[in-house]
């Protein structure tokens, strides 16, 4: 008796108080938001994928900002000042600025964050998206003191940042995660547990209020931050979705407002019921299947271009990637920045059979039988890149080449990559992190031996990649890294086959969202229309 | 009508008449007489036929690749549909880049007169040949004979190819019906396979175990549960990592993951038949272990065991799947009914034909062999039923 | 009894050691490791990772301090989910599964054993071929082809239930009804085969022929015996489903730990894959303790020994 009298007033307490909460948390917007997946960690120094730069944006605000069209505009930063040579970056920081404990944004936080990140002990994968600053290479390589970086606080709201070398997508830069400031004193206090819910202190739209794995990360709207007053969304609930099909049942039931990636397999179905809730939009990525030259097989370039020839990137795109891809003929995805006249494969336009024709000449001229050539295609696990070998494999076959499939586990396929395996022919994409030519290009130097999968090695390749990088003209620069992806083209250690897009499921509730080329959609510029 | 007299016999008589028969001849007269167990027997048969002998008798590949039927629905007619046999015939004319005039279809030929500033390269043809709807395509002049060379226009002529995909194709413009096949064979053969590995590692670590009783037994059935309690998806997973995804791997992987319910089941028999008086007869008279294990133990354990191995084959299937499942099973362009489904499954909405199918065919599988495990189950042990 | 289970468990711990032992080793020699991502890492950030993670150390070191911090019931740091501990996984995801896990037992016993009774008190019958062919059918169709259905019948096209994520009572009810389907097969086929036989026995017979109702021959003493192979069946059951299942939690979007074993398999995440075996093999162990007690308390024949 004694207990259910007690459960009965529990109840009744619990109805009380929650009366009044649910009448704001009806007048609460909240953004269930879909995620490729969880994050490794909310420690944007250790951070490296897309998933956590889309948590990160919403997060932190670094000096300058992507705006809903992905622009750069102002953010911590208010303006700032480029001297002569482009070697010195002056910024000016908003007074308004503030941690979302109250703290004011200081140029100082901004020199912690950047000394940090470039400090051994972090670890950070991205730490080298900060190298063009002055000394950063050497601190990370534990040659030079923390103290000797480029970046320097003339006063609480001046930053001077000193470059090596004129760089032009230096700006962008800034609105990658690995440029965001951290909250020295909350860091210094926690720890490597300063990024869990109730410690960690952000400068962005909105604040940490819970993460939990495989369910859901929420965050709430930074009563502190300069703008408030113009974000719209109260609450933005970040859910992991490694099923894209998964996301799209819930899209449609109206559980979630977006879904950052979609499920091709159901291409068509989407196309037909969902309309303009589906969009494709143009992305900085290319697709493409490196080739490993070393091998005697594949060493002549002849041979590498008739297998690049044979394959019919219509088909791929069309079929295989139901359009969520589009055909490609260059490494550098077109509407990058800084290369106005951009080169392409030259048998981009021509017809497929006539292509083969050509390729079976080339292959004639190298010294190669019909049939006597038989390449393994290797792919890590993946339903599309499965799809996609299986279409190459029988291309290929046009031009009496034979292929086998060669399938691998994720984490193993990376490990083989890294050390050099031995591979034909592979695959591999690249998502550019900053608007610029030389992001993709720098893929295949001879000493990236991290992406360089082909270990290709080209004199005059990697001559041109570091003359550009010391070219303050722009116009002389994209002519010279034109020159360099030109001799790509001609050499074609890694075959380019597709472009990426974008893909996301946008509800006709949630407003503000606009395709752009970064794919990156801050919840600053959204609302939510019921 | 006789049949109703021998059920009716009192049992006394009954033992008198089946008492020349083994225990195997017994089963089987009682198997066969389970209606359920021989149609699912039959079923099975089937099915393993078409598995062995369907995929060189189906008129497509299972590997072969048609780029203009990607995705297409299961159907009874013969593709290519009427509406699209004239837009594609002229987009192929249109790649040879010549003059293309009124394309006319008439029943299974299609023809259009064609003309170019210069002689007509007879190669034009290929454009058309390429092409999965058409074939045998030739170029002829105004009366019907082969083109003569350096002609300027003619007339191209090509046979409507007329395919049928019974099951639809798949992502790849697969034929699914071929692809099903394939797919029974190697489930299957994985099913039996794992199944089988199971039962000669399972038995014969049982049967020595039980036998050999004691330490021994002690410790060998402590390997057995610290092995229960690793997870099998960590095996396998491993295993893959190790080894690649080969056919030989994934059955051997299954199979060493689902003998230890074997060896307890054929230790427990063991112990029973170590007390019977003939085997303690043998040993009396100085039988080796070897010896007595072989000719007593193991072929007496193969009962309980048998029924066991058919309810393995469907789980080892299952497994099978789920590896597929998590993007761990068997190499392309071979595949397996699980890979099918797992493929279908993603593809559930826009294209149902590609779950359906290889569903259904593992379902009527799955089920004959259950029906089966049960038929043998009664037919080999009378108590049970 | 008491000295039994305490036996039982002491028992536990040097086999316990040994999964351990395999599975730390296992995972190591697979090729790859926590920070092989598709992006690489420069060498020398890949070098200070691993020094921070006591990777640099020789294998065998390694291995005596995972032992050591085990010991102390720490299983370290998470690799792939660095904001927490393999603890602080578990304490979120465990009770979800166990949530989940314990309501399909619960209901598969419950539905299947009625069921199982049914058809073999009707047997040969419609109701009996009805249970059989459904039983059946249910162990026929994989969880990832139920799963996405049901979530497409009842969550979008109706729109009766969530169609996936956690949170209320809601979001429980179609990944209990997948989990539950196949347990509900197999419990009703045991139910029926044991059921007939058990009605079959001389006590049976004899309950019967001394007029007791058919309701309490069936309910008490078929049934009881009856048990014998479900509980046997449901044991090693339980402990594969209240660690969670990859499908259904991959699926339906449940935070349980069913995914971080897969997830931490093939992103070699050492410690969070070393959790997981440690967790499984406890519920196994665990389980097999109960159903070896349960029964010996339904068959009195049976004796701790």
């Amino acid at each position: 008796m004694m207990k259910s009298l007690l459960s009965a007033t529990c109840l009744a307490t619990v109805l009380l108080t929650a009366a009044p909460m649910l009448a704001t948390a009806q007048a609460e917007v909240v953004y269930n938001r879909g995620n490729d997946t969880d994050p490794t960690t909310l420690d944007h120094h250790k951070t490296s994928t897309i998933p956590e730069a889309n948590l990160m944006r919403d997060l932190y605000e670094g000096l300058v900002v992507p705006n809903a069209k992905a622009e750069v505009v102002p953010g911590v930063a208010e303006s700032w000042e480029i001297s002569q040579d482009g070697l010195t970056y002056t910024f000016k920081l908003r007074n308004d600025a503030k941690w979302s404990n109250g703290d004011p944004v200081t140029a100082g936080d901004f020199v912690f964050a950047y000394q940090r990140i470039q400090d051994p002990k972090t670890a950070a994968p991205y730490a080298n998206m900060l190298y063009p600053i002055v000394n950063a290479e050497a601190i990370n390589k534990g040659e030079k003191q923390a103290a000797d970086l480029g970046a320097k606080a003339i006063d609480d709201h001046t930053l001077e940042i000193k470059l090596n070398a004129p760089t032009p997508y230096f700006l962008q830069l800034l609105t990658h995660q690995a440029s965001f400031p951290l909250h020295q004193k909350s860091v210094e206090q926690f720890g490597d547990q300063y990024t869990r819910p109730g410690n960690m202190v952000s400068n962005g739209a909105y604040m940490l209020e819970a993460f939990t794995p495989n369910d859901k990360i929420v965050m709430r709207k930074n009563p502190n931050f300069h703008d408030a007053a113009n974000v719209k969304i109260d609450v933005v609930n970040y859910i992991p979705f490694e099923e894209r099909a998964t996301c799209l049942r819930r899209f449609e039931a109206g559980e979630v407002l977006s879904c950052s990636d979609i499920d091709n397999a159901q291409m068509d179905y989407m196309k037909e019921k969902l309309g303009d809730q589906l969009h494709i939009a143009p992305y900085l990525g290319s697709y493409y299947l490196p080739v490993k030259v070393k091998k005697e097989k594949l060493a002549d370039p002849r041979v590498r271009q008739a297998l690049s020839m044979a394959i019919d990137r219509d088909f791929l795109a069309k079929e295989i990637w139901r359009e969520s891809m589009l055909p490609g003929y260059s490494i550098v995805p077109p509407g990058i920045d800084n290369y106005p006249d951009p080169v392409f494969l030259p048998y981009k336009d021509k017809d497929i059979l006539d292509r083969e024709d050509e390729a079976k000449k080339l292959l004639e001229e190298a010294g190669v039988k019909e049939g006597s050539l038989t390449v393994e295609l290797r792919h890590n696990t993946g339903e599309n890149h499965k799809n996609t070998m299986t279409a190459v494999a029988d291309m290929l076959k046009n031009i009496g080449v034979n292929a086998t499939i060669v399938e691998m586990e994720g984490t193993g396929y990376f490990d083989y990559m890294k050390n050099d395996g031995d591979f034909d022919l592979t695959r591999a994409g690249w998502i550019g992190d900053y608007s610029d030519p030389q992001n993709f290009l720098f893929l295949f130097e001879s000493a990236n031996l991290g992406f360089n999968y082909p270990r290709w090695s080209n004199a005059d390749y990697d001559k041109l990649m570091a003359e550009a990088a010391t070219t303050t003209d722009l116009a002389a620069r994209s002519k010279i890294l034109r020159q360099a992806e030109e001799l790509f083209l001609k050499e074609v250690p890694a075959i380019p086959i597709l472009y990426y897009s974008s893909t996301a499921l946008v509800s006709p509730k949630l407003k503000g969202w606009e395709d752009n080329i970064m794919n990156q959609h801050a919840t600053r510029w959204l609302s939510v229309e019921n | 009508m006789t049949d109703h007299i021998l059920t009716e016999q009192p049992q006394a008589e009954a033992l008198a008449v089946t008492a020349g028969r083994s225990l195997w001849q017994d089963a089987w007269l009682r198997l066969r007489r389970n209606r359920a167990a021989v149609a699912s027997a039959l079923v099975l048969l089937l099915l393993a036929l078409a598995g062995i002998v369907g995929p060189s008798l189906v008129p497509h590949r299972y590997d072969q690749i048609f780029p203009q039927y990607v995705r297409v629905p299961a159907s009874l007619e013969a593709y290519p549909r009427e509406d699209r046999i004239i837009p594609d015939f002229q987009r192929s004319l249109d790649r040879a880049r010549i003059t293309i005039g009124e394309v006319e279809l008439d029943g299974s030929t299609i023809r259009a007169p064609i003309s170019d500033d210069e002689a007509l390269d007879p190669r034009i043809t290929r454009y058309v040949d390429r092409s999965d709807l058409f074939d045998n395509s030739r170029l002829e002049d105004a009366d019907g004979n082969a083109l003569s060379e350096g002609a300027t226009s003619g007339v191209m002529v090509a046979d409507v190819q007329r395919l049928r995909f019974l099951f639809g194709t798949d992502a790849n413009g697969r034929d699914l019906l071929a692809r099903v096949l394939i797919g029974i064979r190697i489930s299957l053969a994985i099913g039996l396979l794992a199944s089988f590995m199971a039962l000669a590692l399972g038995v014969t670590y049982g049967a020595v175990a039980g036998y050999l009783g004691g330490r021994i037994d002690n410790v060998m059935m402590r390997v057995v549960d610290v092995l229960y309690s690793l997870p099998f998806i960590f095996f396998v997973i491993l295993l893959v990592v190790f080894f690649g995804r080969s056919f030989v791997l994934i059955f051997i992987a299954i199979g060493f993951t689902e003998w230890l319910d074997m060896a307890r089941i054929a230790r427990g028999q063991t112990l029973t038949i170590k007390r019977q008086e003939y085997v303690q007869a043998a040993e009396a008279m100085g039988v080796s272990s070897a010896g007595i294990l072989k000719r007593h133990i193991i072929p007496n354990t193969l009962g309980p065991v048998v029924v066991f191995v058919t309810l393995l084959v469907p789980k080892a299937i299952l497994l099978e799947s789920l590896l597929s499942f998590l993007g761990l099973g068997v190499q392309e362009p071979l595949t397996s009914l699980g890979l099918l489904i797992a493929e279908g499954a993603s593809n559930m909405r826009g294209a149902i034909w590609l779950l359906l199918y290889p569903a259904v065919t593992l379902t009527v599988i799955l089920f004959a062999l259950n029906f089966l495990g049960d038929g043998l189950r009664d037919a080999l042990d009378p108590k049970e039923r | 009894m008491f000295t039994y289970v305490l036996r039982r468990l002491l028992g536990a711990v040097p086999t316990m050691f040994v999964i351990v032992t395999i599975a730390f080793f296992m995972i190591r020699l697979a090729p790859g490791g926590p920070f092989d991502l598709e992006r690489p890492l420069d060498p020398l950030i890949m070098q200070n990772l691993e020094r921070a993670y006591n990777f640099d150390k020789p294998l065998w070191q390694q291995y005596f301090i995972y032992l050591g911090n085990l010991a102390q019931g720490d299983l370290g740091p998470s690799f792939t989910r660095r904001d927490f501990s393999v603890v602080d996984l578990f304490r979120v995801g465990l009770p979800v599964s166990i949530q989940i896990g314990s309501l399909s037992m619960l209901i598969a016993l419950i539905v299947g054993t009625v069921l199982g009774a049914l058809a073999a008190l009707r047997q040969n019958s419609w109701v009996d071929y009805m249970v059989v062919g459904t039983a059946t059918f249910g162990i026929t169709i994989p969880t990832f082809v139920i799963a996405p259905l049901l979530s497409l019948l009842f969550g979008v096209l109706m729109g009766w239930l969530p169609a996936g994520g956690w949170g209320t009572w809601k979001h429980m009810i179609l990944p209990v009804v997948t989990l539950s389907l196949p347990q509900i097969a197999v419990v009703a086929r045991l139910t029926r085969g044991a059921t007939i036989e058990a009605l079959r026995s001389n006590h049976v017979r004899t309950a019967r022929a001394y007029g007791l109702p058919t309701r309490v021959v069936v309910g008490v003493h078929a049934l009881r015996a009856a048990m014998l192979p479900v509980v046997s069946y449901l044991g090693p059951a339980a402990a594969s489903l209240l660690t969670g299942s990859v499908v259904v939690e991959t699926i339906f979007g449940i935070p349980g730990i069913g995914r971080y074993f897969v997830q931490g398999a093939l992103g070699r995440d050492y410690t969070l894959v070393m959790g997981t075996v440690v967790v499984i093999a406890l519920f196994v162990i665990v389980f097999n303790l109960i159903v070896d007690i349960l029964y010996a308390w339904l068959d009195p024949r049976v004796r701790y020994d």
